[in-house]
């Protein structure tokens, strides 16, 4: 990128009349390199060139008769030359962000015996006043991470499905799994079966289901529908009565659905209701003013799922939409502050995460799709929890313990000894 | 940048309309110089006399708020920083984070070679382009400057990508910087202790390079003293920490400094920041942990304000989700990301191939355009207009329906009864509802393909041709 002026042009830049200056001739039409720094009037001295020394005169001069000649050259200072004999002190210094002055609403998921229910322990999301792991202001609660259970065998990715096998037909089994051995903080029990395309099981049935998760683990608990919005309305209904005083969250509320009888099922039975739109602030913000307004849900019982893109495949619409949710929230919008939960599983739809092989001749080889997935999952949250995200639907074991070891660093949860990273360029890796 | 909108711009050009930039009207060059695909220089009338203080404002009141660098030469050098905004939804990021990925000098010759050429063969296709990484930095492992030497005379004479010259020894630096003077390679890094010489490399040479601190005060110091000294393309290395407190105060730093140089205008250190995902093999020995974590630290620090990185994982499972979050975080979100809508052919289709509709989402289209070409299926592939939304999103909104389809051959004046002896389309899995109507509307034969068009290779084994009515 290398700059070239010609000296007559520099002249013509500078006013006019400057060859006349006394003292000052210039011959023919000289290029001069600005070079990667601009103009180097230390390199000109240095070097002697006559024409680079013309130049650093002719600019001095023009300094002096007030033109702006630093701004011409792309703001290069153009000190004399200047050797230091050692550093300039100075001392860093930058504010907090002023306009962060509405905290995110708390929300707690789970209750234990003392508040109605019979988890062991409850969860609290929420509470930010900054974006995450910002210094402005710690972060009050770490993100949580919730596995999926399903009330039926579904498709899943070789990788993911290797870790089911043994529990794939016992709900209750499988909840035990998720938190036994893979950490989860909570479990979300999907009731995909309920779909009339599917198997139509009823909701009473359903709700049985809820009963044997709940009583197979003590932590807190999402219910998930089908997806299916004629009949989710009244599979959450039902299940919302069988975990009565839990402070499950009811997934989901959503805007093409009646989700009046969600909340009316929450407020009743005393739930977390999530308020699910796709990929939209402004749906977003309406169906939280609807589930307030309208429905009269308090503020502690929302939760936003402002939905979930796989890296590659809209996770920029999903980070972004996140990004301003958030941001909107912290600057005042009391439509938005609320804590956000992510379904990335959905990572998992990513070609990328499940083929065996690029269908692309062109492209370099993707490698073993095992070790793929997992980190397509991860790189999908991890993107969303820098967006604001606090509760992470996830399916892998993996994916799991790695998004929970990295959001608990930057969250300051993790100790470790202190490393000395001065010798990289030596290490032998 | 200082200005916003063309017409702040409009004021400062010559308002001739002359037509000598390429553009028609004036008016129409400021919004590319707002949007960045111009340069003023472009314009040749204002670098005239009587434009001077014009030119000289507008220059300054387009400069982007985090100095733009340039590593490299020619059609491979890349630019980092030149960043405005903090987020990317209030206007977009320029400049993506430039991927270097390390190689060392004690490195067998053979080793070396096979490794630089994975490096820069490396692609993955994306939405009509590949998705490639950009340098090359060398590390001198061996303290021996003329085997660091003999290390970048190899790699350069290998590959065409950048450099970045890594020692903290200012005699191993010109050993390689005489190797390269001609390249503009990146030079890594001054220092407390080595700031003297290596500043005087940077002068001399003319080369960028990078200055590393994790003390804030000193990285400033150190801007502070080689902007002083006539050194403006400086690269900030903060120091990559990769794990526990020093990790947090790590992802803090990258904050402030950006934070400073943007919303607060700290001109003495707003200069691009660098980071190091690499110092995860540190503290992790086994490839995937280690892996898994510098990808880890790569996207943490895409997201966050990192522009360029120095990695070290050439796996595949690494370098697609680093590739794919640079994507993300750097794709333009004021574009619509859509293709023409059309009847497209896809190799040399002969009235037996099949014709294929999908949408004209750009991601959509060339997933399932490269799908056919890199399967060598001749087809017709056409593009309806969804006002580029996906498949499935376009079913659920409307966007594609069977008045649409007919009307997207319609226009192209594609007759199925000329072009084809089959009189079929086959509509995307995800839109096999639309089937009835669509067969209803058109006249047509209706097959339904699979749900993902990376499967379709295999489906037409088994479909196609389509057996006689
Ligand atoms: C990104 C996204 C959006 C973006 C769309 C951006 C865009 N430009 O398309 C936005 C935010 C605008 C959006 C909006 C909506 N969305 Co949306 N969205 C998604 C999301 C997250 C990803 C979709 C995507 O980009 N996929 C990637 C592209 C490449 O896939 P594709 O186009 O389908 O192409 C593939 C296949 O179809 C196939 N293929 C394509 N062509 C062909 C041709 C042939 C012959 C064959 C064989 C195969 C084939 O191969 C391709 C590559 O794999 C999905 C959820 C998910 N799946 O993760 C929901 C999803 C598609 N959305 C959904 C919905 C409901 C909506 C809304 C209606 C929501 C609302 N209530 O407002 C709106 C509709 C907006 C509109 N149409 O105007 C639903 C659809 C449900 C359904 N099945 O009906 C989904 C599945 C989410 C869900 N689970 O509910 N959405
Ligand atoms: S070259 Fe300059 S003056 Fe001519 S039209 Fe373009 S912007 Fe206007």
């Amino acid at each position: 990128m290398t700059k070239k002026i010609k000296l007559s042009e520099l002249g013509s830049l500078l006013g006019g009349d400057i060859e006349a200056l006394e003292g000052v001739k210039i011959e023919g039409d000289v290029e001069i390199d600005l070079g990667q720094m601009g103009m180097n009037p230390q390199m000109a001295y240095a070097l002697g060139h006559e024409t680079a020394q013309m130049a650093l005169h002719l600019m001095n001069i023009s300094r002096i008769l007030g033109y702006p000649i630093d701004q011409v050259l792309g703001g290069q200072q153009v000190a004399a030359p200047k050797k230091l004999s050692k550093l300039i002190e100075s001392k860093f210094s930058v504010g907090k962000i002023e306009e962060w002055k509405t905290p995110i609403q708390e929300v707690v998921l789970g209750a234990t015996s003392s508040d109605g229910g019979s988890r062991k322990s409850t969860i609290t999301l929420g509470g930010e006043k900054s974006l995450p792991y910002y210094f402005d202001s710690p972060m009050p609660h770490r993100n949580h991470i919730t596995m999926d259970v399903f009330d039926m065998p579904i498709n899943m990715a070789k990788a993911v499905k290797s870790n089911y096998e043994d529990v794939i037909n016992s709900p209750a089994e499988w909840a035990k799994k998720v938190v036994r051995d893979f950490g989860a903080d909570m479990v979300t029990i999907h009731l995909i079966s309920t779909d009339p395309n599917i198997k139509d099981t009823s909701p009473a049935q359903a709700a049985k289901t809820v009963e044997e998760v709940l009583q197979a683990v003590d932590v807190p608990i999402v219910i998930g529908g089908s997806g299916n919005p004629e009949k989710d309305p009244a599979v959450l209904e039902k299940a919302a009565e069988a975990a009565e005083g839990e402070r499950c969250l009811l997934a989901s509320a959503s805007l093409n659905l009646d989700y009046a009888r969600i909340a009316e099922a929450a407020k009743k039975y005393n739930h977390v209701v999530l308020s699910w739109t796709q990929l939209e602030i402004n749906a977003q913000k309406e169906l939280n003013r609807k589930l307030m307004k309208q429905c009269g849900v308090a503020r502690e019982n929302i939760l936003m799922d402002p939905t979930t893109a796989a890296l590659g495949y809209g996770l920029d619409y999903a980070y972004t939409n996140m990004e301003r949710i958030r941001l909107a929230g912290l600057s005042g919008d009391t439509e938005l502050n609320f804590p956000m939960s992510s379904g990335t599983t959905n990572a998992w739809g990513a070609r990328e995460a499940w083929m065996t092989a690029s269908p692309l001749k062109e492209d370099s080889d993707w490698g073993p799709r095992e070790y793929r997935g997992p980190i397509w999952e991860i790189i999908t949250g991890l993107t969303l929890s820098l967006a604001g995200n606090d509760l992470f639907m996830m399916m892998h074991p993996t994916a799991v313990q790695v998004l929970k070891e990295i959001t608990q660093t930057l969250y300051g949860l993790k100790e470790t000894e202190p490393l000395n990273i001065d010798n990289w360029i030596t290490a032998v890796v | 940048m200082k200005v916003n909108s063309p017409l702040q711009v409009y004021k400062y050009l010559p308002q001739t309309n002359c037509a000598e930039c390429g553009e028609a009207t004036c008016m129409a060059f400021a919004s590319h110089l707002i949007d960045r695909s111009k340069k003023v220089e472009d314009c040749p009338p204002i670098l005239k006399e009587g434009f001077k203080k014009k030119y000289m404002e507008l220059v300054t009141l387009l400069a982007p708020e985090i100095r733009e660098i340039t590593i490299g030469t020619g059609e491979h050098a890349k630019r980092i920083g030149g960043d405005d905004i903090l987020y990317r939804h209030q206007l977009t990021f320029f400049d993506p984070t430039a991927l270097a990925y390390d190689v060392w000098d004690t490195m067998p010759e053979n080793e070396l070679v096979e490794r630089v050429n994975k490096i820069q063969n490396f692609r993955k296709f994306y939405v009509g382009k590949f998705l490639k990484v950009d340098i090359v930095a060398i590390r001198c492992v061996s303290g021996d400057a003329l085997k660091f030497a003999a290390a970048v005379r190899k790699v350069s004479d290998i590959t065409k990508l950048p450099l970045v010259l890594c020692s903290l020894d200012p005699a191993v630096l010109k050993a390689g910087l005489e190797v390269v003077k001609d390249k503009n390679p990146l030079i890594y890094a001054a220092n407390e202790n080595n700031w003297s010489e290596v500043s005087e490399l940077a002068l001399n040479y003319k080369v960028p390079v990078v200055l590393f601190s994790p003390d804030l005060d000193k990285l400033k110091s150190l801007a502070l003293s080689f902007g002083e000294m006539g050194i403006k393309d400086i690269v900030l290395d903060p120091g990559t920490y990769p794990q526990g407190k020093q990790l947090k105060e790590t992802f803090e730093r990258f904050i402030k400094i950006r934070r400073s140089g943007i919303k607060e205008g700290q001109k003495d250190i707003a200069y691009p920041i660098m980071a190091v995902p690499l110092n995860a093999w540190l503290v992790y020995k086994d490839t995937v942990t280690a892996s898994y974590w510098e990808t880890v630290l790569a996207s943490i620090f895409t997201v966050r304000y990192g522009d360029i990185m120095i990695l070290h994982s050439l796996e595949p499972y690494a370098m697609l989700p680093e590739v794919h979050i640079r994507d993300t975080i750097y794709t333009d979100p004021r574009t619509p990301v859509k293709v023409a809508p059309g009847v497209n052919e896809v190799g040399t289709p002969t009235k037996d191939s099949p014709v294929i509709v999908t949408t004209n989402f750009a991601l959509t289209y060339y997933t399932v355009e490269s799908d056919l070409s890199s399967n060598k299926i001749n087809c017709y592939l056409a593009a309806v207009d969804t006002d580029g939304i996906g498949v499935e999103a376009a079913v659920a909104g409307g966007q594609l329906t069977a008045a649409k389809i007919k009307d997207t051959f319609q226009k192209a004046n594609f007759e199925f009864k000329d072009k084809t002896s089959h009189s079929t389309i086959i509509l995307p899995g995800l839109a096999a509802r639309l089937q009835g109507d669509v067969e209803d509307v058109t006249g047509l034969r209706v097959m339904i393909g699979p749900p993902d068009s990376g499967r379709i290779p295999g489906w037409m084994e088994k479909n196609w041709p389509p057996k006689p009515k």
